[in-house]
């Protein structure tokens, strides 16, 4: 008992030394401010499990949001959702961005759709995106959406007209219906060059568990695996799993395509980058930043936003000049499904 | 039992110790962090809004149904990790169930909560059986079952699911109406919020696990298992029986995990449904240390930390991994704090009876003196 207590007031004693010390050291401000005015746009960011530094979605939505905040001089407060949080979670983190003055909120991710549905049904005069979903539907929601399988039709063509064995493959991050759309373009647009080319399909992980969304080693296998079966293009739509794609691409000698950002340009992968055939690209950041300038110029409009392969909202990458060979048969693709002469399939 | 001073000071010693020793270890991982100290505990330690109050109430509802499922593992020397994967099963055939309302309204609920029980307690007997008739591990047995359970899950929820263009979320039919547990609404303010209605359903499961153990011959026998197998036997305890039942029990319980969620919020199960449970039930029922109070007051700190995350983002500028750090850090130092206490009162306990035998040999010795003079 008496070790006990001596222990309880070493603990106590060390508790308030730290506390004491702490205190001088709490003015940090937390927000990230640019440009001040009266008119200054405050943009709340509600980011999906992983946040900013995901190297993948998350960063393309942050990345328009940089922009803004260069371009439009916004000031923003930013949050991420944590894996396995409750329904309730989802919906304080947009209630309380609200109350911290950020009266502009971009969600990213269909996870916040029911969370959106109501916090904006509460909050009419508060302006929502709600990126990858049309669940959630408002005067003052706007729904940012993409053409995964019209960019990744283009990808799938590439990926055919670049392989000599005649046999491809796809990796997902998580078996769900919008990653499905992915690997339905791709197949199509493999398929479209090539009918008897073979394509693999690979899934990481399963629904409830999203982490095939973020594990480099599960990405890592799955190629290995592909590339061993004879594929010798490989295509990752698995968020943070992808720099494992590209790793067993390299060790294989084989090619890999990136997606959601231009990846052979992403510095954190400058290593892997001569493997990178082409990226499919996602323009989530332009949605964000779209979004906020018309916020910014009051021209807001409510209802789905399609970002398509006609707006350029979604399209393929050229850094490395890997496909700059077959880039005419690429455009002459894309200009056909803009033409409507071509319908991509939205599931495998 | 009695009700020394002493008694009551030594349990209230290792919570408070515990808690005491958290604070120290975060605000030196904040420290070296470089994140600001001081706004973090004055976030943490700010009393909530009545919104996030009951915000927590509901997680910790869940909380709770999940801590007691693991704990009537626990209290059998069990280690039922596979709750998760029971709790997603259960939800998810409760949800086709009722989806279907072949029943009507308040009727619907109630079966569609056996058959989440019976789901779960399935799933559960796998292990349970799997250990009774081939000796296999529960705690390899059930983590290899909740592999088994997503995977499963995710394959019959593709084959019913109802998803719509543009959705991107697969769920599987949507409850009527008449079949959806009503929460008690609370108003604050300008807004409305809800207590989950089956928070009654968490009370009852609280006090029927508190009866059971400690008022029936099954509760005895299983806590007698729990603690000394065989001394159980010797006592003519069927332990296999007992071990296939109370894994049966443990997870017909977590099969009511996923149910405040399902008819209180969600109203369908598809792939945005909480994950994880599972396992903060297990550090709910460590931290409550099984027992049918505790675990309901950590239920409430689980909750709390969980829904603190927001505000430590947005007010304080830190990360939310924080939230799962300071999570993470209160176990350990509870179950540490919790050994040291109990070594610490066997040692005092010792030390009293050495000295009450002592003194009794001396009064002997004495005796004896006295009749040799």
């Amino acid at each position: 008992m008496r070790q006990v207590m001596k222990m309880a007031v070493v603990v106590a004693a060390g508790s308030l030394a730290l506390a004491a010390c702490s205190s001088s050291s709490s003015t940090t401000p937390a927000a990230s401010t640019g440009a001040s005015g009266a008119a200054q746009i405050k943009v709340g960011m509600a980011y999906d499990v992983g946040g900013r530094g995901d190297q993948s979605f998350n960063d393309a939505a942050a990345a328009g949001l940089d922009k803004a905040a260069k371009e439009l001089g916004v000031a923003s407060k930013e949050a991420s959702a944590s894996n396995g949080e409750a329904e309730s979670a989802r919906q304080e983190r947009l209630q309380q961005l609200i109350d911290a003055g950020y009266t502009n909120i971009v969600a990213v991710g269909f996870a916040y759709a029911p969370s959106v549905t109501k916090v904006a049904k509460a909050n009419p005069k508060v302006k929502f995106a709600l990126v990858d979903s049309t669940d959630a539907k408002g005067d003052n929601i706007e729904n940012i959406t993409f053409a995964e399988h019209e960019g990744s039709f283009l990808v799938g063509a590439a990926a055919a007209l670049k392989s000599k064995t005649g046999n491809i493959g796809f990796v997902g991050g998580v078996e769900i219906d919008l990653i499905k759309k992915f690997e339905a373009g791709f197949t199509a647009g493999a398929k479209a060059v090539n009918p008897n080319i073979k394509v693999q399909t690979k899934y990481l992980t399963q629904p409830p568990d999203f982490s095939g969304f973020g594990s480099v080693d599960k990405g890592k296998t799955a190629a290995e695996g592909m590339y061993q079966n004879g594929a010798d293009v490989i295509y990752h739509a698995a968020g943070g799993s992808g720099g494992g794609v590209f790793t067993a691409a390299k060790a294989a000698g084989k090619l890999a395509i990136g997606v959601d950002s231009d990846q052979a340009a992403s510095p954190a992968l400058a290593g892997v980058k001569d493997v990178i055939l082409t990226s499919m690209l996602k323009k989530v950041d332009v949605g964000v930043y779209d979004f906020i300038k018309s916020v910014k110029e009051g021209s807001f409009k409510s209802g789905e936003k399609v970002f398509n392969l006609k707006v350029n909202g979604v399209g393929y990458a050229t850094t490395g000049g890997q496909v700059d060979d077959i880039k005419s048969k690429l455009d002459d693709f894309k200009q056909q499904i803009i033409d409507g002469k071509i319908t991509v399939p939205t599931k495998p | 039992m009695s009700f020394s001073p002493r008694k009551i000071l030594m349990a209230l010693a290792a919570p408070v110790l515990s808690i005491l020793v958290a604070m120290v270890i975060t605000s030196i991982i904040l420290l070296a962090a470089k994140d600001p100290v001081g706004e973090v505990w004055a976030q943490l330690l700010r009393l909530p809004s009545p919104r996030l109050t009951i915000a927590i109430v509901n997680s910790a509802v869940v909380l709770y149904l999940s801590a007691v499922a693991v704990a009537i593992g626990f209290r059998m020397n069990l280690f039922n990790i596979g709750v998760d994967g029971q709790y997603r099963v259960a939800a998810f055939a409760a949800a086709v169930f009722a989806g279907q309302a072949w029943l009507p309204g308040w009727l619907n609920i109630l079966v569609s909560l056996l058959v989440a029980m019976l789901a779960g307690g399935l799933w559960a007997a796998i292990a349970g059986w799997l250990k009774v008739t081939r000796g296999v591990s529960e705690v390899i047995s059930t983590i290899m079952l909740n592999a088994i359970a997503t995977y499963l899950v995710a394959y019959f929820l593709q084959k019913v699911a109802l998803s719509s263009e543009g959705s991107n979320v697969t769920n599987t039919k949507t409850i009527p109406e008449s079949s959806r547990v009503p929460g008690i609404p609370v108003t604050i303010g300008e807004q409305q919020r809800e207590i989950y209605g089956l928070i009654f359903l968490a009370v009852l499961v609280g006090f029927l696990y508190w009866f059971i153990l400690n008022k029936t011959r099954f509760g005895f026998d299983l806590r007698a298992t729990g603690r000394s197998e065989t001394a159980a036997i010797a006592s003519g305890v069927k332990v296999k029986r007992m071990v296939l039942m109370s894994m049966i029990l443990s997870g017909a319980v977590a099969g009511l995990v996923g149910m405040p969620l399902l008819f209180g919020q969600d109203f369908a199960y598809g792939t945005t449904f909480q994950a994880g449970l599972g396992f903060s039930g297990i550090a709910v029922a460590l931290l409550g240390r099984n027992h049918h109070i505790g675990m309901a007051v950590a239920a409430i700190v689980w909750g709390f930390l969980e829904q603190q995350s927001n505000g430590l983002q947005i007010n304080a500028g830190v990360s939310d991994r924080l939230v799962g750090v300071i999570q993470g850090v209160i176990v350990l130092s509870v179950v540490i704090a919790y050994e040291i206490v109990r070594r610490a009162s066997i040692t005092i306990e010792q030390r009293n009876v050495a000295a009450a035998l002592a003194a009794e040999r001396a009064k002997a010795q004495n005796a004896a003196a006295e009749v040799a003079a």
